[in-house]
């Protein structure tokens, strides 16, 4: 008997803590992360009155026909009843996927855009480094037995290939605002991951592949780039930021990285 | 020993070691199994205490951690590749050495055999052996608490190429190579113990028993096993190549190209990704190796205590055989972030969703069991009830996972966390909590305490949502998961209290199992004499007396008149009957 209050009370509990959004996403910076929360909130109130019908109810039926001294109802089921929700959470369920489908194709699956500026992503145990073409356009030659992290060539740069010349490479990833970037991840030891919460996006980095990730971002601010996948000991410390800056401002932070190099 | 399955009643064997060590006994073994995963629920139970304290803790000094861990935790403090190793033993441990065990090979193997009214197993010297290797594998792996580096870090998944590469961390040596031959034996394990099932089921249920007349547990057991044949043997293949690549050179998951600690690897060619599929392949299909049993003995009790038939039988037989098949569908759904093509991402998330399908049928039956019903609230009954309540909330948060958009954000956050505990862990334990219940007088022959059990059940219910709930909000808030600190990130640190609330929760909700320990070993020496039948329940454990003879039916072939849960039938003499009771009691 107990157990019905008890469940009605953690249900309206749990209900309400979703309502109140005390803990919850930070506001999203592009349109995908628009889109993103509307499907989250129609899949929350679809999934909330499940939730809150089905354990209602649960606790209902507790209730109600608790033991009081006479005979249960004899029946072995209903097949009217097992086809209307066997088919009713069927078209729910399958609705649901299919309306958060465009959001997915948005990311992976449209003609990615041919002028979208590339960066170039490199994960290790436990850092993220960025390069940056440079002025020219092109990334220059890498090779890994290059590689000096203490020297700050993360990416193994070939200093004879000329168009390495001018390649920036950056503990942070700077982007400007409002442009397509193309962000190329590489890994070159295990798998790590690549998230920021206000993109709404998250892409494991795996080493041996080369994995493309486009997106944009239209709000200024700095974001933290937490490693999403298990790397080893120094996984909880793995961290980098995105910086979101104007047009212009980043011009001058690429002049002035070549400039500095 | 000659197979039950042709001779009459064999007599038990004498001595203590035959009888209790070594035994063909089903009833011992699967005693020893439900044993062997109490044990090692102990171990992982106390694992993620010592994880959730460090999590709100991560620089404390504690005297004994030293003297437990003299390197790993020097000085007394842990040090994050300690708390990866204990999140990766807690995870190994539980999902192979209780989710696994307990439910399947411990229930199944007891009850198994006297629902279908069989004298035993198919193949008892299977049946003893497959318990043994269980056991040597639990060995292994404990070993590996206690090797240079301590116990592998890369998680129960044992991703490659953290897993794969020695030099990746500590723990990647010796504890690492110890991890995969415990899997590996498992695997084996496992796999004789499926064969048995399959078998038994097949082959020595009693005349009148068809498949149609069988408990629910009976097939949740059997379909279990069947999962777990194609599941194991796929892991055991996947083991031995990571073993490979580990030690003889191969490069199955390795591709070309890998610096890791400053030395350039020699591998090529492999993929990381071929272990995530082989992996999930079994994986996804073990996550209903866990819960389908707690789906089976929730039925079974949900019926016996509402003094109903379950609702929609023939629908939850489908249910069980549809989960069974769509299990092996949606591994996929692991990997939406993994660099797999986008277009399967799509297909796997259409599949997860349709099996999301066959456990809504289970719900809604296991309500209209009780709708209607004369609900005895015992201990067992709480849990079993419990159970349902804990896979609504588990199963809904699926919902958000199964969609690759939405795991765009989710993946890897402690979302998906609270998720899996919810329902593979909480849950399918609510289960075994139930069938502990439930079927102790008949394996002890004595009574569990039923105020001790109430006790231990709402403080057990509270507390589990308490933990598992506020992870759901710490994933929306985007905290990853396997992080041992969380004072690097700027909004980490804001998300410390509800860490701080989880950990107490979890404190309380250990101490609340003090009570079921108490509760299980005084009521084995000093609980309440069972009689044959306590629960006034139909099928046919219940017709032998508690605990049941060497043979289970001492010489005597029982013959099924009745299908399984027939409660309340109007006109019948008692509110029950007996699937061995003669025809004419039906008398409506």
């Amino acid at each position: 008997m107990l157990l019905a209050p008890i469940v009605w009370i953690l249900t309206v509990v749990i209900c309400y803590f979703f309502a109140a959004k005390v803990w919850w996403f930070p506001p999203p910076i592009n349109q995908h992360g628009v889109a993103y929360d509307d499907q989250f909130m129609r899949t929350l109130v679809i999934t909330g009155i499940i939730f809150f019908l089905a354990q209602f109810a649960l606790g209902w039926a507790i209730f109600r026909y608790r033991d009081k001294g006479g005979r249960a109802r004899y029946s072995h089921g209903n097949n009217r009843w097992e086809v209307i929700w066997t088919s009713a959470t069927a078209v729910l369920f399958v609705g649901i996927v299919l309306m958060g489908t465009r959001i997915w194709a948005a990311v992976h699956l449209a003609e990615p855009d041919p002028n979208a500026m590339p960066i170039e992503l490199m994960s290790k145990q436990f850092a993220f480094s960025f390069r940056y073409p440079g002025v020219d356009g092109v990334f220059g030659r890498t090779d890994i037995k290059l590689v000096n992290d203490a020297a700050g060539n993360p990416f193994g740069l070939d200093d004879k290939d000329p168009a390495a010349k001018d390649d920036i490479t950056s503990a942070s990833l700077k982007v400007p605002i409002g442009k397509p970037i193309k962000l190329i991840m590489h890994s070159r030891d295990v798998i790590h991951n690549f998230f920021v919460r206000e993109l709404r996006l998250k892409q494991d980095i795996v080493p041996g592949m080369e994995i493309p990730l486009y997106f944009q971002a239209d709000k200024p601010g700095v974001y933290e780039i937490p490693c999403s996948e298990l790397c080893g000991l120094g996984h909880f410390q793995m961290r980098s930021t995105m910086e979101v800056m104007s047009e212009a401002d980043f011009e001058k932070w690429k002049l002035q990285a070549i400039a500095n190099k | 020993m000659s197979s039950p399955a042709i001779h009459g009643a064999h007599h038990a064997p004498q001595g203590f070691i035959r009888r209790y060590v070594f035994s063909l006994d089903h009833k011992v073994i699967g005693i020893q199994y439900y044993f062997l995963a109490l044990f090692s629920v102990l171990v992982g139970m106390s694992l993620s205490l010592l994880m959730r304290y460090h999590m709100i803790h991560p620089d404390a000094k504690v005297a004994w951690f030293a003297s437990l861990w003299p390197t790993a935790a020097q000085g007394g403090i842990m040090t994050p590749e300690l708390y990866l190793s204990l999140m990766t033993m807690h995870g190994t441990i539980m999902v192979f050495f209780v989710l696994t065990t307990a439910p399947q090979s411990g229930f199944g193997n007891f009850f198994l055999p006297i629902q279908i009214g069989a004298e035993d197993m198919a193949f008892p010297v299977l049946n003893m052996l497959s318990f043994w290797t269980t056991f040597l594998a639990l060995a292994v792996m404990v070993a590996a608490f206690f090797v240079q580096g301590g116990p592998p870090l890369a998680g129960w998944t044992a991703y490659p190429p953290l897993s794969a590469v020695p030099q990746a961390g500590p723990g990647e040596g010796l504890g690492q190579t110890l991890w995969i031959v415990s899997i590996a034996i498992f695997c084996g394990a496992s796999l004789m113990g499926a064969i048995n099932f399959i078998a038994t089921t097949i082959d020595l249920r009693c005349q009148g028993m068809s498949l149609m007349r069988m408990p629910l547990t009976c097939w949740t057991w059997f379909v279990t096993a069947i999962l777990g044949l194609l599941g194991f043997a796929v892991l055991l293949a996947a083991g031995v190549l990571l073993i490979l690549d580990r030690s003889a050179g191969t490069s199955f998951f390795l591709p070309a190209g890998l610096l890791v600690s400053d030395q350039i690897l020699n591998h090529k060619g492999g993929s990381p990704l071929l272990w995530q599929h082989l992996f999930w392949f079994f994986g996804h299909p073990e996550v209903y190796i866990a819960i389908l049993p707690g789906m089976g003995v929730t039925s079974q009790i949900l019926a016996t205590f509402s003094r109903k038939p379950v609702f929609g039988y023939r629908a939850m037989v489908f249910a069980i055989l549809g989960i069974g098949f769509l299990g092996f569908m949606v591994w996929g759904h692991h990997m939406f972030m993994s660099g797999m093509s986008p277009y399967s991402a799509m297909a796997f998330s259409v599949l997860t969703m349709a099996i999301g399908v066959p456990s809504a049928i289970k719900t809604f039956n296991w309500i209209g069991t009780i709708w209607g019903g004369s609900i005895r609230l015992t201990t067992a009954m709480l849990f079993a009830l419990g159970f349902v309540s804990l896979f609504v909330t588990g199963g809904l948060s699926g919902i958000f996972l199964g969609q690759p958009a939405l795991d765009l954000y989710f993946h890897d956050t402690y979302f998906v966390v609270g998720h899996f505990h919810m329902i593979m862990g909480v849950a399918a334990i609510f289960g075994m909590f139930a069938g502990t219940f439930y079927w102790f007088p008949k394996m002890f022959g004595r009574m569990l305490n039923e105020t001790l059990g109430k006790i231990h059940f709402y403080m057990t219910f509270v507390g589990v949502y308490a933990i598992f709930t506020p992870m759901h909000f710490l994933g929306i808030a985007g905290n990853p998961r396997r992080y041992s600190d969380f004072t690097n990130f700027d909004f980490l640190g804001k998300l410390l209290p509800v860490h701080f609330f989880m950990t107490q929760a979890a404190y309380f909700t250990a101490a609340a199992q003090i009570l079921f320990f108490i509760n299980l070993f005084w009521s084995m020496k000093k609980g309440k004499k069972a009689t044959a039948n306590p629960w006034e329940a139909t099928t046919l454990e219940w017709t032998v007396p508690s605990p049941p003879p060497f043979d289970n039916f001492a010489g005597h072939h029982p013959v099924v008149k009745h299908g399984p849960y027939e409660y309340s039938v109007p006109g019948a003499p008692r509110d029950y009957i007996m699937q061995t009771d003669p025809v004419d009691m039906h008398a409506a």
